[in-house]
């Protein structure tokens, strides 16, 4: 079947099989970024967004977005370089697969949140597992990132 | 120092952050064969037919391979160095299957779909035979998982595959039972932990190619790269000459990519059908086909005085090393050899061991590697001595704890030349506010605040075994390349050796570029495993950019027309001692090593140690016990680490923090269980849960320094030390606040309130 | 893994229906229990197209449409108020937001899970399933119906006097919980739910008024609901646990909604 996705700002339209998850679908268009962790929606590797929200790209079907736009991290390579450069001075990137699916929560929550306080932090962004980092260090990030928000707002 | 001990940000850094292709999946060609296995759905097995004609014939399949297609050699998948402890004892294919999950077919085609499809239509006619499943009757239990003849043991590890003995050993000091017999007060506890998963976000996969040469070559995410070419050759049957290994960036490992896992799969795809083929491995397979930590049952004696001076401990480990033998010999030497040497005043010990084997999943290295469990019993046994003897386990393990400078009996004899334990847990106590929140604190609701404690070592690499080698050149204009053959897998070690290099060189970190492993190119390494990265192939850096130094002096010499003898480097230049105005710079002498020379400005060297310097460390926790509930909730962890001298604050935080949170969730609610017939049922991240975000509390980090004289810069290991405390020390919280003792895990709220229910 | 032959974005209830009486085809809520499946699906049906993903408030209730997220549920501020924060704290544990985003309350209550956090929660309050043939029924009877051809439409949560708190143990913190629990205060009698038993969510009806006698009457009431409903092991924990966590569970509830301004919800 045809769709046509609004992928990372372009339109993109594919052939896909109608049993051919988003995941799937967005990593055949070149955005490698997206990873898969698990098969049963529990890990968060796999988030991009979806018409603003972020998704789980593995449990949506590719045809389900047709007509709707996709954000992947190749769509917003400065923002999450931007927020990234604060996890990397934590060295909590760690092996780095997760970071991806992590980032893009990230940046999400702060779309919906201005000034989200530690517990909103924590659960929102429960559903990105990380083995390596023990979350800590990303905590630091986060805060880290936001102070420096803060500041650059403030100058 | 410039670099070292500094937070210096990793090299790969921005690359992982911003999502770029990195992983063997995005790197993996498009039109590689989809290969996948066929698994047994019984425990215990004989395949009697197999028919794959019909899958043979499907659109879109490549090849079906069984058990007749494979060479009849027997390896093991353990990435350990030749000639491995572990027996050869496995087929890439066998009539036998083992456990429920044990390969049965191999199946490639172009895509998954059609894959799939295939193996639904392969038909095999099993004779099922009765499973091993319990260890505790596995040994000299007539139901034999390896009765054939072509197993085979290289080393002397005491298996015996007639008994279902993958090993078993006895080393001791003294005379434990008299010590014991005669001490005022003995504790005696059994302590049990199951398998857990090592759960890298990354699961197990490879995929393969032939390139220009004939020569099979793998790119596979594992931490043992050199090791994936032998065992490759010995499962294949091919020269490891035939064969070339690539690491790109790996999802994590924690032990588990320290087994050749998935790479026998493609490998022979790619070597029977010449084409490009992969494997993904599915979170599934990843958790019921895979590698968890082995399961120990361990036993525990120790007798001390009344006044508290522990006289004997007397450590017997029986471990369950699953359908086959990966790391079993090894894993439960550590059980006895990073818990007893905690305590190396004691005058005698007892270290005994059986391995053995069960139709259950086998069994593999998962950070701590047997460490984990011999400490959680040992140190949960020091916090009932401590009750026994109406001691503070503070003073109670201050009193008895390993110092600078004391012989460890249980340790090979070594002497603890740097050791900061008894600073580490001064300071422990001190964070978590032992003084005034030990044992417990009732809260206005009702529930239970208290507080546990414990200590941890490890060691920093395999003495007399592990070997790394490191190469270093200078290029034009005077950078270095940096080839090491050690594999990061997110840990960061492609950034630490830079910055060792970077101090001894005098140069800046970025000007030192870093070349990941790949067999046909990278020095000799025996991969990333046993703590040994930042040790041994660090101390291989150090060597190498001596050597590389004294090379530039001998050729600025030259260049210099002047006495080696009489020039230095500083970083920069080569200058001549009685006259400094006569110099050559790093650049030129990049430059010219270029042109018309004969001299080649590259260094190798390689390192191994004669000892296996432990880290040491203490960690305490803070819970809050809902008693009705059972629920048991970390509030605050603090842990102080003496791991030498920290090469990178940074990494090593992140380090101690990842591993203590692997900890928590082996403590609280990781486990994998099996039913009567076999199957794992937590077989998803649905059902094998790993701590979250909310399921951590705060985590307090600090490092105590000590100087290790045979490490680069002072320093010795990290990675694996940092998961030990938060077992024993999270049931001796949960003893605290309840009076519950905790020996098996891990601690549910439904153990916790169904005991006090009991009570 | 399932299979999908054919997708069809359909353009009214009625095609979606005709669609449905075939048993080979499904309608995909949110897709993810789907996808764990096996299933050999002839045609999907994806009622995406037909706005029912919205949650509109009336003067007597919350009209939520069954393609409306899990995450659509737990934000809406009204009926985060309506119900003290007790659909939002039935809602935050399960998994991330990520997955809230993608879960649909449709799919959730038409599952008739278990475990299911949303049905046990909304069990608790005054709440109807319209069905596109069937019609409107209690959601209480709709729980218990067999899955049949008819399509969730909305679920309609009416504004009464009802107060309800809802509770969970849980092993970790986003796992399944082991027991869910709601205590449901109304005019018309208070009840509790008990989820994840680890079957369907059953009513406990207070009949005898315990839960309003304070704390000896909350401790009967608690004991009345570990006597009457049928609790059974999973790996998560045993029967015998979860009856217990179930009565701690109701105290707690009742203390909560009779126990004082403070923590009434």
């Amino acid at each position: 079947m045809q769709i046509t996705i609004k992928l990372n700002g372009k339109q993109v339209t594919a052939d896909v099989a109608p049993d051919m998850n988003l995941l799937n679908f967005v990593r055949s268009q070149g955005c490698y970024s997206v990873k898969c962790g698990c098969e049963t929606s529990n890990c968060g590797l796999c988030t991009l967004w979806m018409d603003g929200k972020p998704v789980l790209s593995c449990s949506i079907l590719a045809a389900r977005a047709d007509g709707h736009e996709i954000v992947t991290m190749e769509g917003c390579q400065e923002e999450a370089a931007e927020f990234g450069a604060f996890l990397a001075d934590q060295g909590a990137e760690q092996c780095g697969f997760c970071s991806p699916g992590f980032i893009m929560n990230v940046l999400a929550l702060f779309r919906e949140y201005e000034d989200p306080t530690e517990e909103e932090i924590k659960e929102y962004l429960a559903g990105n597992l990380c083995r390596c980092s023990g979350y800590e260090g990303q905590l630091r990030a986060i805060r880290a990132y936001m102070a420096y928000k803060k500041g650059g707002e403030s100058k | 120092m410039k670099y070292v001990n500094q937070p210096v940000r990793k090299k790969d850094a921005m690359s992982l952050v911003t999502g770029k292709p990195v992983y063997t999946d995005d790197l993996a060609p498009k039109d590689c064969l989809v290969v996948k296995v066929l698994r047994s759905p019984y425990a215990h097995a004989i395949i009697e037919e197999i028919q794959t004609d019909i899958a043979k014939k499907l659109p879109g399949i490549a090849c079906v391979l069984t058990y007749e297609d494979v060479p009849q050699k027997r390896f093991t998948m353990a990435g350990q160095t030749y000639p491995e402890p572990s027996p050869y004892d496995r087929l890439i294919l066998d009539k036998r299957v083992r456990f429920v999950g044990d390969a049965v077919a191999i199946v490639a085609g172009e895509d998954e779909k059609a894959v799939e499809k295939a193996m639904k239509v392969i038909k095999v006619k099993y004779q099922v035979l009765e499973p091993v499943l319990d260890f505790r009757t596995a040994k000299d239990n007539p139901i034999l998982v390896h009765p054939e003849e072509n197993w085979k043991a290289l080393c002397p590890v005491g298996a015996d595959n007639k008994r279902n003995l993958c090993a078993c050993g006895l080393e001791e000091h003294g005379d434990v039972d008299k010590v014991i017999a005669e001490s005022d007060v003995v504790v005696e506890n059994t302590y049990h932990t199951k398998a857990v998963q090592q759960t890298m976000m990354e699961t197990f996969r490879t995929y393969t190619t032939m390139d220009t040469y004939g020569r099979l070559n793998v790119i596979s995410s594992t931490q043992v790269p050199f090791h994936v070419r032998r065992i490759l050759s010995n499962a294949l049957d091919i020269p490891k000459s035939k064969i070339r290994v690539v690491k790109p960036r790996i999802g994590g490992g924690f032990g588990a990519k320290q087994t050749v896992v998935a790479e026998v799969y493609p490998a022979i795809v790619t070597l029977k059908t010449g084409r490009p083929a992969k494997i993904i491995y599915t979170r599934e397979e990843s958790l019921t086909a895979s590698t968890p930590r082995h399961e120990m049952e361990v036993k525990v004696r120790i007798g001390a005085t009344k006044d508290g001076h522990i006289r004997g401990i007397e450590v017997k480990t029986l471990s369950n090393t699953g359908a086959y033998g990966e790391h079993g010999p090894t894993t439960v030497g550590l059980s006895g050899h990073k818990s007893i040497p905690l305590y190396s005043k004691a005058e005698a010990f007892r270290f005994q061991y059986d391995v053995v084997y069960t139709n259950r999943m086998s069994a593999g290295a998962y950070r701590g590697y047997g460490a984990t469990q011999g400490i959680f019993a040992v140190e949960s046994a020091i916090n009932e001595l401590a009750v026994k003897l109406g001691m503070d386990p503070v003073a109670l393990r201050e009193m008895n704890l390993t110092r600078e400078g004391d012989v460890m009996h249980g340790y090979y004899g070594e002497t603890a030349g740097s050791c900061h334990l008894d600073r580490c847990l001064e300071r422990t106590a001190d964070m978590i506010g032992w003084k005034e929140k030990y044992p417990r604190r009732v809260m206005p609701d009702g529930k239970i605040r208290s507080v546990g404690i414990a200590m941890a070592m490890q060691g920093s690499g395999i003495s007399n075994v592990d070997t790394g080698a490191v190469s270093i050149k200078i290029n034009d204009d005077g950078f270095y390349s940096l080839s090491i053959g050690a594999s990061d897998m997110g840990t960061g070690c492609d950034t630490i050796l830079a910055q060792m290099a970077a101090d001894c060189l005098d140069c800046s970190v970025d000007e030192i570029i870093v070349h990941g492993v790949d067999t046909d190119i990278s020095p000799y390494d025996s991969g990333s495993y046993a703590s040994s990265t930042t040790y041994v192939t660090g101390m291989a850096t150090v060597k190498a950019c001596q050597t590389l130094v004294d090379k530039m002096k001998a050729y600025g010499a030259e260049k210099l027309g002047c006495d080696a003898k009489d020039v230095e480097f500083d970083g920069e230049k080569v200058y001549c001692l009685k006259d400094e105005k006569r110099s050559i710079s790093r650049k030129d002498l990049g430059n010219e090593a270029m042109c018309a020379a004969h001299n080649a400005l590259y260094a190798t060297e390689a390192f191994s140690s004669p000892i296996s310097p432990p880290p040491f460390m203490a960690g305490a926790v803070e819970i809050e016990v809902d008693p009705e509930t059972g629920s048991v909730e970390v509030l605050d962890y603090a842990a102080v680490v003496d791991c030498g001298t920290v090469v990178n604050p940074n990494l090593a935080k992140v380090q101690v923090e990842g591993g203590l949170v692997q900890g928590i969730g082996m403590a609280l609610f990781e486990e994998i269980t099996y039913d009567e017939k076999g199957y794992v049922a937590e077989n998803s991240l649905m059902q094998y849960k790993i701590p979250t975000r909310l399921d951590m509390g705060r985590l307090r980090v600090e490092f105590d320094s000590s100087y290790e004289q045979t490490g680069p810069f002072g320093a010795k290991s990290i990675g694996e030390i940092v998961i030990n405390t938060p077992a024993p020390a999270i049931a001796h919280a949960v003893y605290n606040a309840t009076g519950l003792r905790f020996t098996e895990l891990p601690i549910t709220p439904e153990k916790v309130a169904m005991g006090l229910i009991k009570e | 893994m399932f299979t999908i032959r054919a997708y069809a974005k359909v353009s009214s209830l009625e095609e979606a229906y005709e669609l449905n009486q075939k048993k080979m085809n499904t309608i995909i809520g949110g897709g993810l229990w789907l996808r764990m499946g096996k299933k050999n699906i002839q045609t999907a049906i994806d009622l995406s197209g037909l706005g029912l993903d919205e949650i509109k408030e009336e003067e007597d209730a919350f009209m939520i449409g069954a393609m409306a997220t899990l995450r659509q549920l737990e934000t809406h501020p009204g009926i985060d108020a309506y119900t003290g924060g007790a659909v939002k704290e039935s809602l935050r544990h399960i998994v991330g937001v990520q997955m809230r985003n993608c879960a649909t309350v449709g799919g959730s209550i038409y599952g008739r899970f278990g475990f299911s956090d949303p049905l046990c929660c909304l069990l608790g309050l005054d709440c109807e399933v319209e069905l596109y043939r069937a019609g409107r029924i209690p959601l209480a009877e709709f729980a218990k119906m067999k899955k049949d051809n008819d399509i969730l439409v909305q679920v309609i949560l009416k504004k009464t006097d009802r107060k309800a708190v809802y509770l969970s143990q849980r092993n970790s913190a986003t796992d399944f919980p082991v027991v869910s629990c709601v205590v449901s205060k109304g005019e018309k009698g208070n009840y509790a739910v008990i989820g994840a038993r680890p079957c369907l969510p059953v009513i406990v009806e207070d009949c005898e008024d315990l839960l309003e006698r304070g704390e000896e009457g909350w401790n009967a009431f608690a004991q009345k609901v570990q006597q009457e409903v049928a609790f059974a092991d999973n790996t998560r924990a045993s029967g015998a646990y979860r009856r217990h966590v179930a009565g701690v569970l109701v105290k707690r509830g009742a203390k909560a909604l009779w126990g004082g301004a403070d923590e009434c919800r």
